[in-house]
């Protein structure tokens, strides 16, 4: 027998199933097509500015930074000035995506190159998916236009988020991409991410910057 | 053949770690952190206390129908180009992740941190094949340096100092300069991250373990601080997911209650940094991300427990809450426990995955305080499992005959009310009459492991029963 089949029917024989019952598999195959939501905490049902305003403070208790720009054509000079501010090159590296494509790069005086990261770069620029408001996270999808490689070899990660695209609750983004890629199906990688990198396996004290992004900025368009 | 366990021999590893000055100093690591930064976060939370109800329920729901959850998963990963591989055993987990990395020609391996790695002793295996494997996880890197097993589930170097790390450090990493400066923690991280980029640069194959298998969308979770795991998982050509079956859960908003209680139970944080979600391999247009996408999804024993008893003890998500509360834990470390699970989740599953006569002692090993169950995010029962191993252990006699002789002698009063009232109101009488004038007894017979280290106090008054009657009888007057 395969170990397949063996370790299917010691599961049915421990719960005195067959795996044939009609009840059994509608009442599995409901919640998958169903998937309801659970308990959603109160604390993300908030809209407007009081969403933004939990986002942020959510993000910067992780130590990410936040910043908020009128709309899309203000991100680049607001990059560049945060890359001034912590004295670092005015280099950095992107995906394909069209929503940062049509930002204005070149009126500043960043160097943009495009594609994944092999590991020489300091600063990564990428867009978010969405931000979820209870816990300051960022979800961003992989694909050619946001390659998973910038969320995680490079120093600084530089995430750009709609303010429209901000949920309080993470059940509100998976809707979003249900809408988006279809029921069932997933982008290759979704990431989390809520916060730099940190490890605390040295006497439990917490470290910034252990693999991953040593900082995380997030630029909130308006809108 | 899994991981060498000790745990026979768990009541020598327990006085050898209470005589270990490093240990003792590191352990009070624990007993600081751990448990305030828990306490704080769920109070921030007003649904905590009914998220857990909620974890519960989706976990039990899960195993109730887990057949039907794995066939599904396993649907979902194939229609999204993956690969699941199925074992009954450690042996079997170890051969269907060395033919994979075989089949790419793989010399290095990267890993994320994995429980179930240790449980197979992967590590092991790898290496006896000609592969190396590279922990990732700062804390498995570091305890893979000195050749040890984890001391706790997600603090896997908790037991060890920053000097010691230090003098690890300057073991291995010989190609460093011999004068560098690492006396400070972060130092001692950098050089980690710079050593191990390399790794993840250059790895064939990286194996993560995954904290939810999502049956909706054929999706494997995994949830790290560092980000080693999305690095492991990311540059290599092939990408290995190992897991136990009871991993499953049925939807992404299931997995969103989990993730909920996890991170609040394990370190306190409300989230942790990197939760990853990842389905198959690399997609067309993708730049990045595996070519090749496994699952290996583990049983070792795992299918008998349900049906029974243990089957609670499934619903665990190897936060580690009940290690960091426990008063045993906090006093002898992980080590003593003798093999990969320690503290309370450890002394109620070893014993299924490597018998009751090799590890009874960990269920023994327990004050049945309950904090553990106070705080486990899936609310299992684990002192009432610790006291169904205790009631095994005596029914297939591999308890010691003088706690057999002492039981059957406490049984025989027990069993018999009034003899017992009589008998212990005399014993109690004799021993504060014998004990009237210093208070308290230096020795007493049959009472030397007790008065080994403190005195004994001579009772005083009545006995419990005999006050709670009085009482009784007083209220009801």
């Amino acid at each position: 027998m395969s170990a397949r089949d063996d370790i299917l029917g010691t599961i049915r024989r421990s719960l005195g199933v067959t795996g044939r019952e009609a009840t059994r598999t509608t009442v599995v195959d409901e919640r998958l097509a169903k998937a309801a939501p659970g308990l959603v905490p109160q604390r993300g049902a908030l809209a407007g500015e009081a969403l933004l305003e939990l986002f942020r403070t959510q993000a910067e208790a992780t130590l990410a930074t936040v910043d908020v720009v009128a709309d899309a054509a203000a991100v680049p000079a607001a990059v560049a000035t945060y890359l001034r501010g912590l004295n670092l090159p005015a280099r950095l590296r992107m995906g394909d995506d069209p929503r940062l494509d049509a930002m204005p790069w070149a009126e500043t005086a960043l160097e943009v190159a495009h594609g994944r990261s092999d590991g020489d770069d300091l600063v990564a620029v990428a867009h978010a998916f969405g931000g979820v408001a209870e816990t300051g996270t960022l979800v961003l999808v992989s694909g050619p236009d946001n390659p998973t490689t910038l969320n995680f070899l490079p120093d600084y990660a530089v995430a750009v988020v709609r303010e429209s695209d901000l949920a309080g609750a993470y059940e509100t983004v998976w809707e979003r991409l249900r809408t988006a890629y279809g029921k069932g199906v997933m982008p290759r990688t979704v990431n989390w991410v809520t916060g730099p990198s940190r490890s605390g396996d040295i006497e439990q004290t917490i470290l910034l910057g252990a693999h991953g992004p040593r900082s995380v900025h997030i630029v909130v368009v308006r809108g | 053949m899994t991981a060498h366990p000790t745990s026979p021999r768990f009541r020598e590893n327990a006085h050898e770690a209470l005589g270990d000055a490093q240990l003792q100093r590191a352990l009070g690591n624990v007993r600081q952190g751990f448990i305030d930064k828990r306490a704080a976060v769920a109070a921030k939370l007003p649904e905590f206390e009914a998220l857990r109800d909620s974890a519960r329920d989706i976990k039990n729901h899960a195993l109730e129908h887990l057949d039907l959850y794995l066939e599904r998963y396993e649907r979902k990963v194939t229609e999204a180009g993956g690969q699941v591989h199925w074992a009954r055993t450690a042996e079997e987990a170890r051969a269907a992740i060395l033919g994979i990395c075989r089949s790419v020609g793989a010399k290095t391996v990267t890993k994320g941190k994995s429980m179930i790695s240790e449980e197979i002793a992967l590590n092991a295996g790898l290496e006896a094949a000609g592969i190396t494997p590279v922990e990732t996880d700062l804390g498995e890197y570091i305890i893979q340096l000195r050749g040890e097993m984890p001391s706790h589930i997600i603090a896997p170097a908790v037991h060890l100092n920053a000097t010691q790390v230090e003098s690890d450090f300057r073991r291995v990493h010989t190609h460093l300069d011999p004068a560098r400066d690492l006396s400070q923690p972060v130092q001692l991280l950098t050089e980690a991250r710079r050593v191990l980029r390399e790794r993840f640069l250059t790895a064939d194959v990286g194996i993560t373990g995954a904290n939810f298998l999502i049956a909706e969308t054929g999706t494997s979770v995994i949830v790290t601080n560092e980000g080693n795991g999305d690095l492991t998982q990311t540059l290599p050509k092939v990408h290995i997911v190992i897991a136990s079956i009871e991993k499953i859960v049925p939807t992404l908003e299931d997995a969103a209650q989990l993730l909920r209680v996890l991170a609040r139970s394990a370190t306190g944080q409300e989230m942790s940094v990197y939760t990853t979600y990842s389905t198959g391999p690399r997609r067309p247009g993708d730049v990045d991300g595996p070519e090749r996408y496994h699952v290996v999804i583990l049983d070792n024993g795992r299918s008998s427990m349900l049906g029974t008893a243990f089957q609670e003890m499934l619903r665990c998500i190897r936060c580690g809450a009940c290690m960091n509360h426990c008063p045993v834990y906090h006093a002898v470390g992980g080590h003593a426990y003798g093999w990969v699970y320690p503290g309370p989740m450890g002394a109620v599953l070893t014993p299924t995955l490597l018998g009751v006569d090799k590890a009874g002692h960990l269920p023994n090993a327990s004050t049945f305080c309950g904090r553990c169950e106070s705080v486990c995010p899936v609310r299992i029962p684990l002192p009432k499992l610790m006291r169904h191993w205790r009631e095994r252990e005596f029914e297939r006699h591999l308890t010691p005959a003088t706690v057999r002789s002492g039981l059957a002698f406490w049984g025989f009063f027990a069993t018999r009310p009034r003899l017992y009232g009589l008998a212990t109101r005399a014993a109690m009488a004799t021993l504060g009459w014998l004990g009237r004038r210093k208070g308290r007894f230096g020795w007493l017979p049959l009472a030397g492991g007790w008065t080994q280290y403190r005195d004994f106090p001579a009772p005083e008054g009545g006995t419990f029963q005999a006050q709670w009657a009085k009482q009784r009888r007083e209220q009801g007057r």
